[in-house]
């Protein structure tokens, strides 16, 4: 695994917290990309049932993945491409290193692939001396800087103009400003020549066609077009979920896709790649290479608590509306994919301990489901990767301890009544007016940002031994009340059951009256 | 027909005068109820840590006390959403007790779903002169869908004043267990909800969950924020005193 990874979430969210510059930026990304959907979404209408469609054609593909895949690779072969399948990463960069050796390739370009980071392909190509060059802009950015993309969709979400000038201008930028014409026009600069000279162009995959084995990529800055019709070889590196039976699917897809990462009607590019260039074309590569990568993603399938993990067609809603990713960033999940995605995705992708405590970075606010495109219940899926860590035996003896005795107590309502009994006596020397405010022991996490509410001394099952005969005859004269109003006893709430959903219109109860 | 008080440990220990508001105003409206005594919690804290055994183990003390039950009422649309959403599934294996557990879910109400909806009650001919705004809770709000009863519910108290929370729908930061294993980020986020709370300039912030609330609050507290924080059944039965309703 990658160097650095012995630190904890917690240790690298509290590095990142310290970081104003990192977060004043991802919130104000975040922020505009969560409103530019909800517009989108809105505007598009019945964005629910959009969603089930979405979900409905993702669990079908994925249920069905084998017959799927095969249909594709079939397709692709027929159409001249090289189909690759890669049990794991060490495989995928090794065909992909093959490729490049077998070409003798100097010079490589990239268009945005989130899988070539999971394989860490860079650093094996450069490795062989070959002059790897990120060409969407966002990845250019972190590529200048030596980091990781902090957001699937918007790998440099973490940078302000400032920090970009200056990153250009170590690049050979001279009297760059902050505009985005003069940033962007000096990448593009930088980027024309190199997708000029490329050997190969790499690129991921949004989603494979199966009926007729075509890549289709999303992109949005027309560097993908560059990267599949300059280089004479284009390699695809893909996840093996990555596909749609048909292109009925991917319309469904392209109104889901854009809008929910980041508010487009449309992506602004949409190139379908079907083979290599034929005798009659212009442009496109000769040979084409399709890297179908598995890396643990099969060992999802036909597992109830986590297939719905590959439905996830990487858009990166989930980490705009995470109020955790908007704290502490993409770079604290220690993983290439971040956010709610990342803390379900990286853990089942990579089974050992490293990464076992990423489904704690997150208050359970379902927001990511609520936002997710193709509705993945990642809240309740963050629940059943902790109880895998319990399973385990990957949680601390303290935590583990700390449950065995929260079930002893609370799951004998007699031992509950004497044990908050004991604690309502034991807390009095840490109480003040009520709070307490002592950041003693294991109420420091609490207690050193917030003050406690102490135990009350009259806990509610003390108080309703006084109090249910008081309420019984409030209730009593309330009912009379009524009946003398209406002039019929109403007190049958059995009648209130069948109109759950709609508010009952009787008796001087019913709000509406009154108006 | 009866109402079984399903008072949750949060409000049973910490926060009493919200089980006994909501008590008082169901009785104000005719409602007859019992507090069966073998409840404690819902098991979440557990539940969502991982801990799926432990959290069967107190669930089903739930499931005893309001096996008779006609309507459970909670003032909690979190450990409401608890037995809604994870109920069945954590007694799945066991068919009588995964009946008793699609049985509760059927009949247990958070506080103001039950009011609107079961009562048909919007108006408590409440009255509060203040300047207030409604934090909606993420398990109540989205997970439950307890969307509009508590504004429906605010909208119709006198004198009221009710400002929108700019970034209403953000998670305060409590997440149960999480506000104490991950406390820094917690503490960041409920700053970001306490800087939204403070630009409404209102007096009092209202809310459905005592988690959230004792969050909040606690962080306001800490700080020195003169904001009062109240359960929604404490601010309307105080309306109802105030609007003379209730003695």
């Amino acid at each position: 695994m990658e160097a650095g990874h012995r630190t904890t979430v917690m240790e690298r969210a509290h590095q990142a917290l310290q970081d104003e510059f990192l977060r004043k930026a991802v919130r104000f990304t975040t922020a505009r990309l969560k409103n530019n959907k909800l517009r989108a979404a809105d505007e598009l209408g019945r964005w629910e049932d959009w969603r089930e469609q979405g979900r409905r054609i993702r669990a079908h593909t994925v249920a069905h993945l084998d017959y799927y895949l095969k249909q594709f690779a079939d397709n692709v072969r027929a159409r001249g491409g090289h189909v690759h399948f890669a049990a794991d990463a060490a495989e995928a960069s090794e065909v992909v290193t093959r490729i490049v050796r077998e070409k003798q390739a100097r010079r490589i370009v990239k268009s945005k692939s989130m899988v070539s980071e999971e394989v860490h392909i860079n650093r094996h190509l450069e490795a062989l001396g070959a002059e790897v060059v990120e060409t969407d802009l966002g990845e250019y950015i972190i590529q200048l800087a030596g980091e990781a993309p902090s957001h699937i969709i918007a790998p440099a979400i973490h940078k302000n103009r400032e920090q970009i000038r200056d990153l250009f201008t170590k690049a050979g930028g001279e009297n760059l400003g902050t505009d985005t014409p003069s940033l962007a026009g000096f990448a593009r600069r930088q980027l024309r020549e190199k997708f000029l000279q490329a050997d190969v162009g790499i690129t991921g995959c949004n989603f494979g066609i199966a009926e007729s084995g075509t890549v289709v990529l999303f992109t949005n800055e027309g560097n993908g077009r560059m990267v599949t019709t300059l280089p004479p070889v284009h390699i695809v590196m893909m996840g093996m979920e990555r596909l749609l039976p048909t292109f009925a699917d991917l319309e469904v897809m392209a109104n889901l896709l854009p809008r929910a990462g980041t508010g487009q009607k449309l992506t602004a590019y949409m190139s379908m790649i079907t083979g290599p260039r034929r005798p009659d074309e212009l442009d496109g590569p000769e040979e084409l290479h399709v890297v179908i990568l598995d890396n643990n993603r099969s060992s999802q399938l036909g597992d109830p608590d986590f297939q719905e993990v590959l439905h996830c067609i990487r858009c990166g809603a989930c980490l705009n509306v995470c109020p955790v990713y908007r704290q502490i960033g993409g770079h604290a999940y220690g993983s290439v994919y971040s956010g709610p995605i990342g803390a379900v995705l990286t853990p089942l992708l990579n089974q050992g301990p490293e990464y076992a405590d990423l489904p704690y970075a997150s208050s359970l606010c379902g927001a990511c489901y609520e936002a997710c495109p193709v509705k993945i219940p990642l809240h309740d899926m963050l629940v059943r990767l902790r109880q895998r860590n319990v399973r385990e035996g990957r949680v601390k003896s303290a935590e583990r301890m700390a449950f065995r005795g929260f079930r002893q107590v609370f799951a004998s309502p007699g031992r509950y009544r004497f044990v908050l009994r004991v604690a309502r006596t034991a807390q009095r020397p840490l109480v003040r007016q009520g709070y307490i405010e002592s950041t003693f022991g294991p109420l420091f996490g609490w207690t050193h940002s917030r003050h406690a509410p102490a135990l009350d001394p009259a806990p509610f099952r003390d108080r309703w031994k006084r109090l249910s005969s008081e309420l019984a005859e409030r209730a009593a004269e309330a009912r009379s009340e009524r009946t003398a109003v209406t002039g019929r006893p109403d007190d049958d709430l059995h009648q209130g059951r069948a109109s759950n959903d709609a508010p009952r219109q009787d008796g001087v109860k019913g709000g509406d009256e009154r108006e | 027909m009866k109402v079984s008080l399903f008072i949750t440990c949060l409000v049973d220990n910490f926060f009493p005068d919200v089980g006994e508001a909501m008590a008082r105003i169901l009785a104000a409206h005719g409602v007859e109820m019992e507090f069966p005594e073998g409840q404690t919690c819902c098991g979440q804290p557990a539940f969502n840590s991982g801990y799926r055994d432990e959290a069967r183990a107190v669930a089903k003390t739930l499931l005893d006390a309001f096996l008779d039950a006609d309507y459970v009422v909670s003032p909690s649309g979190s450990c409401t959403g608890m037995i809604h959403h994870y109920y069945p599934e954590l007694f799945a294996d066991d068919p009588a007790l995964a009946w008793r557990a699609q049985e509760l879910a059927k009949k247990t109400y958070e506080f103001s779903q039950f009011l609107v909806n079961v009562l048909g009650v919007e108006d408590l001919g409440a009255q509060f002169p203040y300047r207030v705004t409604y934090h909606p809770s993420c398990h109540g709000s989205r997970l439950l869908g307890v969307r509009d009863e508590p504004l429906r519910l605010l909208r119709r108290v006198r004198d009221l004043e009710l400002v929108d929370l700019p970034g209403a729908s953000d998670c305060c930061g409590f997440g149960g267990t999480f506000a104490v294993k991950m406390h820094e980020v917690s503490t960041a986020m409920v700053d970001e909800k306490v800087e939204h709370v403070l630009e409404t300039q209102a007096e009092v912030l209202v809310g459905t969950d005592m988690g959230c609330l004792m969050n909040i609050g606690g962080r306001m507290r800490h700080e020195g924020k003169p904001v009062r924080v109240l359960h929604l059944a404490q601010l309307l039965y105080e309306g109802m005193r105030i609007g003379k309703v209730v003695v």
